[in-house]
């Protein structure tokens, strides 16, 4: 079967896949930093008793999780031009979609990590006369970082396949290189054959890289 | 003069109430041993003082700041009030050194390099110079409570609270704590301390409270309350205590 594929396609296709690739590695990144620190927000204002702000984010967080990123991200790029007034093209919806998307899921990862961390651990913050922020800043947040790593490495996995759906927006991702290429040499098997390839030799390899730190974070404790 | 004044105080959980009208006062240079049942309160009243646990009713006097003052600012009260926890406490992600300066850089203001000259002299102080560069999970519990210690005294403290500082601790350690502990209240801090050790209680306490079921039942000089307690719970706890 293998014999009637094409792979000269692959090679000329390259510098265009490369494009596309170097896109969907640009979301990942953005929103897996803007989602950490809007998530880590999130997750303190659900954590303190801040009244309408504590209830605003634990309504923010379960309407993000409860409707399909798709639908997400084909809203936000209808909706965004009609607040802003101005089209922001399909690549910056994406970001600013996954962004805020994806802060509802790390935040659920460090809500359980700022639990995970001993009440004491904040006395003993408070006793030597460090307040909320430092005391949060200093003792509690790298720790709930630390011990929430390995999970925060696998959403981003997650996020990283999850960015192919922005290919329903028309921004040109990995995925929408690799059709646009395969729709141009009439080689549309090869090409979906190759994103395929190169989106599982990177999660995999992340995966390997998650099991890994998860036994030297093991050692450590 | 009063260092710690704790004015009717009660305080609930829920529908249970952990505190019951407790009064007492804890003078400039006195040490003050709070004992009695475990569930009694104790831990719960000490942790009133620096405000970790908030009260309901009564006033807490600290150095003349009125703790439940919802104007006070917590923060510059509680650096002035050292505290030791029954669990260490050490922050685990630090080395000894750091665990000992965070609080001198981010509450006091002092350069790094500064701070950890004066850690390091505190150390020093506690036994304990060369673990600077361990992380508290490389120690001993001696070890780390007397880090803890440390940590506390890094503040400069006007008073030092101990919430069972050693009740945590292989009993092989346990002297090597007190023994700091019994240094500390012989240069004179003020200490109010949560403990059953009652040799502690006999060698420099001042004044020994007896807490039962949220309240404080007794309230005595150290020689009156060791002599003859006045109540029988506290005759009774004492017999069971000191009869090993």
């Amino acid at each position: 079967m293998l014999s009637g594929f094409d792979f000269s396609v692959i090679t000329a296709s390259l510098p265009f896949i490369r494009e596309g690739l170097l896109f969907s590695v640009k979301l990942t990144v953005i929103a897996m930093t803007g989602g950490i620190i809007f998530g880590t927000l999130l997750a303190m204002a659900r954590l303190a008793n801040l009244g309408p702000l504590s209830l605003a984010a634990t309504w923010y967080v379960n309407l993000m999780r409860s409707i399909p990123l798709l639908m997400v991200i084909l809203w936000f790029f209808l909706v965004i031009p009609l607040i802003t007034g101005t089209p922001i093209g399909a690549e910056n919806s994406a970001i600013v979609t996954f962004t805020a998307f994806e802060a509802a899921y790390y935040s659920e990862i460090m809500r359980a990590g700022i639990q995970s961390i001993p009440k004491g651990q904040v006395w003993a913050g408070y006793a030597i006369g460090m307040n909320y922020w430092q005391t949060m800043g200093n003792v509690v947040l790298p720790q709930a970082f630390r011990n929430m790593l390995p999970i925060l490495l696998t959403q981003t996995i997650i996020l990283f396949q999850d960015t192919s759906l922005v290919y329903a927006i028309g921004a040109k991702d990995l995925l929408k290189a690799a059709e646009i290429a395969g729709k141009n040499y009439n080689r549309p098997v090869e090409m979906y054959v190759f994103a395929a390839i190169i989106y599982f030799v990177i999660c995999f390899g992340l995966s390997y890289i998650v099991k890994r730190l998860q036994q030297r974070i093991a050692i450590i404790r | 003069m009063a260092m710690i004044e704790i004015k009717s105080i009660s305080k609930w959980f829920g529908q249970f109430q952990a505190l019951k009208e407790c009064t007492t006062q804890v003078d400039k240079g006195e040490v003050v041993v709070v004992c009695g049942p475990s569930g009694s309160g104790k831990s719960t009243l000490i942790k009133c003082v620096n405000a970790l646990e908030p009260i309901q009713q009564g006033e807490i006097i600290v150095d003349g700041i009125r703790v439940n003052d919802p104007k006070t600012d917590l923060p510059k009260l509680r650096s002035l009030v050292g505290m030791v926890f029954q669990h260490f406490e050490l922050f685990p992600h630090m080395t000894v050194l750091d665990n000992v300066s965070l609080g001198q850089v981010k509450v006091l203001g002092r350069k790094p390099d500064e701070a950890a000259e004066n850690s390091k002299k505190l150390l020093h102080r506690v036994g304990l110079s060369h673990h600077a560069h361990k992380h508290p999970g490389q120690l001993s519990g001696g070890q780390q409570q007397r880090v803890a210690i440390a940590r506390a005294l890094a503040m400069n403290p006007i008073c030092m609270l101990f919430d069972e500082p050693t009740s945590a601790l292989d009993p092989e350690m346990i002297n090597e704590v007190l023994d700091v502990m019994v240094e500390l209240a012989q240069e004179g801090m003020t200490m109010m301390v949560v403990t059953h050790e009652m040799g502690f209680a006999k060698k420099v306490a001042h004044r020994v409270i007896f807490m039962d079921a949220g309240a404080i039942v007794e309230d005595d000089k150290k020689e009156e309350f060791f002599g003859s307690p006045r109540s029988e719970r506290a005759q009774q706890f004492l017999s069971k205590i000191l009869h090993h």
